[in-house]
């Protein structure tokens, strides 16, 4: 296989991962948007146990996305940074707001008012970045983003303004709240809680499918190429049927309160639609120009890359399969006994 | 303001916070693995309360130390798209390395902080290590990047753009090792220095206490020793420079004419248009030497190259100054705290010392402004050195004005917000309880 598809399916799995982890975040700032009813404190609590700060590393993700296409593929990235500045540029003031209100609400000791109105700002930035993200994904779909020479023939509004963008923007949002509200219903023991987040995520699925039809509608006017891409070849059709079975599988789940199942055919739909919007682009990384052939780094340069990711991952594979094997087991308090004997032990100077 | 120079202002300014955010998470978790291992050989509960205070500070700054760190990522191709469409390939390594290391951090932080129960000592304090290897080895490729755009390396140029390009190769560009030392050294001296002052500041309102003594311990050995070290660094720098550099040195020494034996000049503000630099204190033969290492050797001066290809060369004098002023400061400080120490008596028993030390305290990061200042603005008018201008790199977006508005107000906040967090979280007095009982902290 060729070093530009390996590089671009790294990326590519890279988006996925970001859309199951960061993706499911930004749905946790929607929920904490919108919490309502009786338990709205205790939907709010379980948010906020549910996304510890750690988490912002989620974003590694993003940026390892971002580094792999500057390394890899320049052209395009240099394109999208140029035609698609002001949507990158709201996501970038998205990350920031809701990470450092994230951060501040987290720690903050003083009053709860003030608690509030950083929870506001953390919810509302959480729910517009992935419009945005949204958006540049649906930008580079279609055949606006033409970059000569460092000017965008369609100039910085006209570039993604655009019918379809923005339904993909909507689209994005109303998959990860999804998401999000499958993956909450696991975090809690309170049947009540787990009953709010499944009538969410009843209700936002259903959403995200309207939402889903509506953008296989716009590819038909807008976006013909991908609409195209999308019935090309057999393995596009294998996953377009693969994400409708788990979406059929999560909806079951989740009306038979099977949570653990619906969490991961939730994940499973998700990451299926990310690759088969990934699938459908193919070649392009942005329409209607670069791809990941014309736009790639020297052969050497990519091959190199891929050694190095390969590396990171012989460290980082092992690394987080100890943590969920720290965290994840039973038998806690057993471990946490022979841990207390141990520093005991060490506290008498007996290990040393 | 004129779109390049909004441009600038975006970078440095996301770079100037980034930098403070970054040097104290790369700093903490070493402070903070010292301490758990003297908790782990002693006993003493004020080093377990000290371990904790400064994980939930790396905890802090990692949070935000991702969000600036994902701008920048972003703000490199908004702001430079023709840089990294000809350049990206060439210095992506460092950055995608980069990633893996933060990665590794994100995951053993996490073992560390929760993981006081559930994983036995030795390992919770290998994690603390891992943590404290991985924030360095992140500084370091991130530099490497910058030591690239000083002494670009590893490709060939045809016809107008980079070729043959070997990504380790420029890497390990001649300015990136040197670079990343120094950059390393000056975190650890930062931040040791600044939060050994705040907690000796912190002392002298509450009196002698436990926690505050061993915080001052542990952070004077980290900002001290670093300092120490940072001499040698900084001179294998400058002769790196010299070499590759002759007009970056040229312009931080404000040397205007090319001469053999050339003076070390000391202070002084450099008049570009009369092309003298005035009231320095000069040292003979000291730049040749320092530069060199050769009494005689040649140096060249600014008069090498055309007035519009200078940096400007006042700021960086001063900047350059500075830098070197708050170092060779700080060395003493840390040979004055050795000797004190070594003569038996706890450090913390000399008022005088401590109110010095609270004075000094902020001038490591003075000093990392600073320098990070000499080694941008030094590089100036270009963004890869000799070969590509900035001014040829910047984006076509207009009004970048306005981003640059919105993004300092924002990094402003964001500033507030950590100071306010670490203040209420890592410095704030203990309570009697966690002293007396620390299993509570556990």
């Amino acid at each position: 296989m060729n070093a530009s598809v390996i590089l671009a399916a790294i990326m590519l799995i890279s988006l996925v991962i970001y859309s199951l982890l960061g993706g499911a975040d930004y749905g946790a700032g929607f929920w904490d948007l919108v919490c309502s009813g009786p338990r709205k404190q205790g939907q709010r609590d379980l948010i906020a146990k549910a996304i510890q700060p750690v988490w912002e590393t989620n974003h590694i993700w993003l940026i390892l996305l971002v580094v792999l296409m500057f390394s890899g593929f320049a052209p395009a990235f240099s394109a999208i940074s140029v035609a698609l500045a002001a949507p990158v540029f709201l996501i970038l003031l998205g990350i920031v707001l809701r990470g450092s209100s994230y951060v501040f609400r987290a720690y903050f000791t003083g009053s709860v008012r003030t608690q509030l109105y950083w929870g506001k700002i953390f919810s509302i930035s959480s729910s517009l970045t992935p419009l945005f993200l949204g958006i540049v994904i649906g930008a580079i779909s279609i055949d606006n983003v033409r970059v000569n020479d460092g000017i965008s023939e369609n100039g910085f509004l006209r570039a993604w303004f655009h019918p379809f963008p923005l339904v993909v923007g909507v689209l994005s949002l109303s998959l990860f709240a999804y998401l999000s509200a499958c993956y909450l219903t696991v975090e809690t023991d309170d049947p009540a809680l787990q009953n709010d987040f499944r009538n969410r995520a009843l209700f936002s699925g259903f959403v995200s499918m309207l939402v889903a039809f509506a953008t296989y509608v716009f590819a038909g006017n807008f976006a013909l190429e991908i609409r195209n891409g999308l019935s090309r070849a057999p393995y596009v059709w294998l996953v377009e049927v693969g994400a409708a079975i788990a979406a059929l599988v999560a909806f079951q789940a989740l009306w038979s309160r099977s949570y653990p199942r619906a969490r991961i055919a939730a994940a499973a739909q998700v990451g299926l639609i990310v690759i088969g919007w990934g699938l459908a682009q193919y070649p392009y990384l942005v329409r209607p120009e670069l791809t990941i052939f014309n736009s790639a780094s020297p052969p050497n340069i990519l091959v190199d890359i891929e050694i190095a990711v390969a590396l990171g991952a012989v460290i980082l594979i092992p690394s987080l399969a100890l943590l969920l094997l720290i965290f994840k087991r039973d038998g806690k308090a057993i471990s946490a006994r022979v841990d207390k004997t141990v520093s005991e032990a060490f506290t008498r100077g007996e290990l040393l | 303001m004129d779109n390049l120079l909004a441009a600038r202002s975006q970078m440095g300014m996301s770079l100037a916070f980034h930098i403070i955010f970054a040097t104290i998470g790369v700093s903490l978790p070493l402070m903070m693995t010292i301490a758990e291992w003297r908790w782990r050989s002693t006993g003493d509960p004020a080093y377990l309360l000290l371990a904790k205070r400064w994980a939930k500070g790396t905890t802090i700054l990692f949070a935000v130390g991702a969000v600036s760190g994902t701008v920048l990522s972003f703000e490199l191709g908004l702001l430079w798209p023709r840089f990294m469409q000809y350049a990206g390939a060439v210095i992506g390594m460092p950055f995608s390395l980069e990633g893996f290391a933060f990665f590794t951090e994100a995951i053993f932080l996490g073992i560390y902080l929760y993981g006081w129960n559930r994983v036995p000592g030795w390992f919770h304090l290998l994690s603390g290590v891992i943590v404290a290897i991985s924030g360095v080895l992140s500084a370091i490729f991130v530099t490497l990047a910058n030591g690239w755009m000083n002494t670009p390396t590893g490709f060939d140029m045809v016809a107008g753009k980079f070729a043959n390009i070997h990504p380790f190769v420029a890497m390990l560009n001649p300015a990136g090792i040197p670079e990343a030392v120094h950059m390393v050294l000056a975190a650890y001296t930062a931040a040791g220095f600044a939060t050994a002052g705040i907690h000796g500041w912190l002392l002298l309102r509450r009196g002698r206490n436990r926690f505050d003594e061993v915080a001052i311990g542990i952070a004077l050995l980290v900002g001290g020793g670093a300092v120490l070290v940072q001499s040698v660094s900084g001179d294998a720098l400058a002769r790196m420079v010299a070499a590759r550099q002759p007009m970056k040195l040229a312009s931080l020494e404000g040397q205007f004419q090319t001469e053999t034996g050339a003076p070390l000049r000391i202070g002084g503000l450099p008049f570009p248009d009369e092309r003298e630099t005035k009231y320095a204190i000069e040292i003979p033969h000291g730049l040749s030497l320092l530069g060199f290492h050769k009494y005689n050797a040649l140096i060249k001066g600014l008069d090498q190259e055309p007035q519009s290809d200078w940096p400007n060369v006042r700021i960086v004098h001063i900047c350059f100054q500075i830098m070197v002023g708050c170092g060779s400061l700080l060395s003493l400080f840390a040979l004055a705290g050795g000797w004190l120490a070594w003569r038996k008596r706890p450090l913390t028993e000399h008022t005088r010392f401590i109110k010095a030390l609270v004075l000094v305290s902020p001038l490591g990061f003075v000093a990392l402004e600073a320098g990070w200042m000499v080694t941008e603005l030094g590089r100036q008018p270009w963004i890869v050195y000799h070969l590509m201008r900035t001014k040829d790199a910047v984006t076509s977006m207009p009004n970048v004005t306005i981003t640059f508005t919105v993004m300092t107000a924002l990094y402003v906040i964001l500033g507030v917000l950590v100071v306010w967090l670490l203040s209420r979280h890592v410095i704030a007095a203990p309570e009697t309880k966690q002293i007396e009982h620390p299993e509570v902290l556990i």
